[in-house]
């Protein structure tokens, strides 16, 4: 696989300083042990209101859970813990993750913590249970998030909230009634979850849109790398790639966004969703489509992770090696950076703290919440004007495209919301996997002398994501 | 998804009725017993169990004791144990006959008349159980009276009504009681419900210590084995996985990537691990050989090639991919993953493979011509491979359902299902659990002796037997 042009400070020794110097509490990171990704399983992604219109977010975890536990042959098995979320959640949520567990086969005895940072949940989940295991605290952990669309939690206006609960709390009828009396017609309407950021009201589509104007994205970019997607995603579906991945449900057997024929040209001819309020002669204005766009998508995922010991002890095969993490955040509302655009700033202090480059990545994972956010991300990363001024570094550089979602990402499998972390993560990993036992088999290869890197990349919401870095176990 | 209910058997319900039972006695209709099937905790028997000894010749077993050794068999198997039928009393869970000395034609007629007031007190789903030798050629009419314990085996099957069973063991030269042991209890016990009318061949092990030993911890029998299951997402593979969990293996279940889901749920609900993969993929030998290698450890394997498919037409009308995919995963898959364990030297020391053949492949079936090419191929497979395994005290067999009630027989027109239910002499279709009780026999370190056959779980069904 040919290399891409490496920018001149990767191969320069670029003296580390800054933001990017490593930080002297991370001397003893020898110290710790290593965590590893053992196994994984999600439920085929499903667009809203299809194959698991009547499932809950509830329902999809326990699902997962289900099949990484018969995968792992786990059943009964008191884990460590497990920690996982949604973004659309039910009031009666409240322990989401727990009920979930007592609905799978997984031992009753196995905590749960439920977690949230928007569409990073998953991989913020993963982050959360390694370190656990890093310091010693557990053995033994599964992370990951579930989000059903279809069964998006309804919740009624503050008015007539304000006015039930007084009804409620109310000590005899007529007190009741006079609550209630105080109900105007207008109170009565029903709040469905906006895709929306609060502080600036604007959709998350519309912040993208934004995005890709400020990096000139153009529409065609967007257009193939949505087909690529959808072509990677088919052929590693046809592959069997998924095989030890995904466990069906519902009936469901494959992700059911995924259009193995699409094409660029039927991608053209979709009518522009967001962005169609920017000056029409900007470039990557009204570039974005539900073709280059990830649709509302139900599903969950899981991975479970590990110490070696813990791993070796039950036979279990690993994956790969999880290196370490960063997590970052922009000002989206005051400031000029874009709402997800946090892992361009999360990348290179996660590079410069474990001494790796953007160009070591053989698996570059960058989730595809719209194809612009991706290549606005790759963008920031070559530009050195950006760099220079915004990370205080010289650009990361360019990538190899075909590094860059070997088999698919979002736009093709689509993206319920918590779940999207733990799909990555195990794509990510498998890759790796895959990788090392190829290279392992041909010796003749130029191998170079070092195992398999991979980088993962999640935006979210809140101008919050979360970077990750793994390697071939 | 709700895992499918099992198909109805609806007629027998109603014969069971009291209205039901009185009209089917009255217009001589089949009445099909509600078979006695394993629970824990239950007794071999429902009565006591008479052992006779019938023959002009020496019995195989050279003990003196009262009864001889089929007598000692019976009781470590937990039976109580009669030797002369009394005047009245209970009525019995069986009557076994040691009919090795059996050597004059005058023996069968003895054994018959023997048998006869045995038969008239049996109990509901008791068994009679002849113990023969295998017909050699050494006394032509020593072998001919041998042949002839079939005869009668099959007739008193066919005979014998509300869920009771006749069954012949046939030992060959050599082979003793610590042979005989496991399958003396198992055609004796309910796991052999749908056990009929079948004649099983009992040989020499070199390493009947196995079964010696196993006898002694027979609660869980498969305690320190792992088992494969193929096809385990549903059905009889699913019951399969249930019945060895049971007795004590850790199970691997393996379905095609389409059945993971419920896949999933069979390997959870018996505490083992599922392994997605299609068995006739190019790569499946190597990644099944891969995955056991290293969860294997020092534990000995159980292959039960149970995945399988049917493509029916009239032969003038089979094309080729129906003839090619039937192949490809009821009899290639088996034949090649057998293979790749073999080189990968997982079936070592007291490893099992069981087959899943069929009634069909045994006496052919209309429409089934590809389907009934790879079952019997799949006992010509076994019978080639028992040689092979037998020198670590392997052995191969395989089970071949008759009529059962499963979601591939639901699909059969309903008087052909009817006639497929009421022609065995059982007179109703087996449930899964039956194949699945066969298999995780065979599978027992005490079936040492039985190796290179098909064990029939059909209920004595008029085709195939």
């Amino acid at each position: 696989m040919a290399t891409s042009t490496a920018p001149p400070h990767a191969s320069s020794g670029q003296p580390r300083g800054g933001p990017g110097a490593p930080r002297e509490a991370l001397r003893d990171v020898e110290a710790l042990r290593d965590v590893v990704v053992v196994a994984a399983d999600r439920t085929p992604f499903s667009r809203a209101g299809r194959a698991y219109a009547r499932a809950s977010s509830q329902d999809l975890l326990a699902a997962a859970l289900d099949g990484l536990t018969a995968r792992t042959g786990l059943a009964g098995e008191r884990l460590g813990t497990v920690v996982a979320g949604s973004v659309l959640r039910h009031s009666t949520d409240l322990n989401l993750t727990r009920e979930a567990l007592l609905s799978s086969a997984l031992a009753p005895t196995t905590p749960t913590t439920d977690l949230a940072m928007a569409c990073a949940t998953g991989l913020e989940a993963a982050v959360i249970v390694a370190n656990a295991i890093r310091v010693g605290q557990i053995d033994s952990g599964i992370a990951g998030g579930a989000d059903s669309a279809s069964d998006a939690p309804l919740v009624v206006g503050d008015d007539l909230r304000r006015t039930l609960l007084a009804a409620r709390a109310a000590r005899s009828a007529t007190q009741r009634l006079k609550a209630l009396a105080g109900l105007r017609p207008s109170a009565v309407r029903i709040e469905a979850p906006r895709n929306a950021e609060p502080r600036t009201g604007l959709s998350m589509g519309e912040h993208a849109a934004l995005t890709a104007a400020a990096w000139g994205i153009s529409r065609e970019a967007q257009d193939e790398l949505a087909a690529h997607s959808h072509h990677a995603l088919a052929a590693a579906w046809d592959g069997g790639f998924f095989d030890d991945l995904v466990t069906t449900y519902l009936g469901l057997r494959r992700d059911d966004v995924l259009r193995p024929s699409t094409t660029v040209e039927a991608l053209a001819a979709l009518k522009p969703v967001f962005g169609r309020d920017l000056p029409a002669d900007q470039p990557g204005a009204a570039s974005m489509t539900a073709g280059n766009s990830t649709p509302l998508t139900d599903g969950a995922a899981v991975v479970l992770l590990a110490s070696r010991a813990w791993a070796q002890e039950r036979s279990l095969p690993v994956l790969a090696r999880m290196v370490d993490a960063e997590a970052a955040a922009v000002d989206f509302v005051t400031g000029t950076d874009g709402l997800l655009t946090a892992p361009v700033y999360a990348m290179p202090r996660l590079l410069d703290r474990i001494g790796w480059t953007l160009q070591d990545a053989d698996v570059l994972e960058i989730h595809e919440a719209f194809a612009s956010t991706v290549l606005a991300t790759l963008a920031a990363w070559e530009s050195e004007e950006f760099c220079r001024e915004r990370l205080g570094r010289p650009a990361l550089g360019a990538v190899d495209r075909a590094r860059l979602n070997p088999v698919g990402s979002s736009l093709a499998t689509g993206h319920p919301f918590a779940a999207t972390g733990g799909r990555v993560l195990a794509t990510a990993a498998k890759q790796l996997h895959r990788l090392a036992t190829s290279r392992g088999a041909d010796d003749d290869d130029a191998t170079p002398d070092r195992k398999p890197r991979a980088l993962i990349s999640v935006c979210a919401a809140g101008g919050q994501g979360v970077v990750m870095a793994l390697e071939a176990a | 998804m709700a895992p499918a209910t099992r198909p109805r058997d609806l007629y027998a319900e109603l014969v069971r009725t009291g209205p039901g039972a009185a009209l089917a006695r009255k217009a001589g209709l089949p009445r099909p017993a509600l078979l006695r099937r394993f629970e824990a905790g239950a007794p071999l028997l429902v009565g006591p169990a008479l052992v006779l000894t019938v023959g002009s010749g020496a019995s195989a077993f050279r003990t003196r004791e009262a009864g001889g050794a089929l007598a000692s068999l019976l009781t470590r198997a937990g039976a109580d144990v009669q030797l002369e039928l009394a005047e009245q009393g209970q009525r019995l869970g069986a009557v076994v006959v040691d009919a090795t000395g059996a050597t004059d034609v005058g023996d069968l007629a003895a054994l018959g008349l023997a048998l006869g007031p045995a038969v008239r007190r049996l109990a509901p789903s008791s068994r009679v159980i002849l113990v023969g030798r295998t017909p050699g050629d050494d006394d032509v009419e020593a072998a001919a009276v041998q042949q002839g314990l079939e005869g009668i085996t099959r007739t008193v099957g066919k005979e014998l009504r509300a869920g009771a069973t006749a069954n012949l063991l046939r030992l060959s030269s050599g082979a003793g009681a610590a042979e005989l042991a496991g399958p003396l209890a198992f055609v004796a016990s309910p796991r052999s419900a749908f056990v009929d009318g079948q004649v099983i061949e009992v040989a020499r092990s070199a390493h009947d210590d196995d079964a010696r030993d196993a006898l002694s911890r027979s609660e869980r029998p498969l305690e320190g084995a792992v088992a494969v299951v193929t096809g385990a997402a549903r059905g009889i593979g699913r019951a399969t996985a249930q019945v060895l969990a049971r007795q004590g293996a850790h199970v691997v279940v393996v379905d095609v990537p389409a059945a993971s889901g419920d896949l999933a749920r069979t390997a959870n609900g018996v505490r083992g691990e599922a392994l997605a993969l299609d068995v006739t993929a190019g790569d499946a030998p190597a990644r099944l050989a891969e995955h056991l290698g290293r969860r294997l450890g020092e534990r000995r394997l159980v292959v039960v090639h149970n995945a399988g498919i049917t493509r029916d037409r009239l032969l003038v009308n089979l094309d080729a991919a129906r003839w090619e995919s039937v192949l490809a995963v009821n009899l290639a898959a088996p034949l090649r993953l057998t293979e790749a364990l073999v080189e990968a030297d997982l079936l070592g020391g007291g490893a099992r493979v069981v087959g899943v053949s069929s009634t069909s492949g045994l006496a052919g079936n209309r429409g089934q011509a590809n389907y009934a090419a790879s079952k019997a191929g799949v006992a010509g497979m076994v019978r080639a491979l028992a040689p092979r395994l037998a020198e670590l005290g392997g052995t191969a067999n395989a089970v071949a359902p008759g009529f059962i009630e499963t979601e591939m027989t639901a699909k059969i027109p309903p008087v052909l299902r009817q006639l497929g239910r009421r022609t065995a002499s059982l007179q109703q279709g087996g449930l899964p659990v039956d194949v699945a009780e066969t298999v995780a026999w065979l599978a027992e370190p005490a079936s040492v002796g039985v190796t290179g056959q098909v064990v029939r779980v059909c209920g004595q069904a008029l085709v195939g037997a």
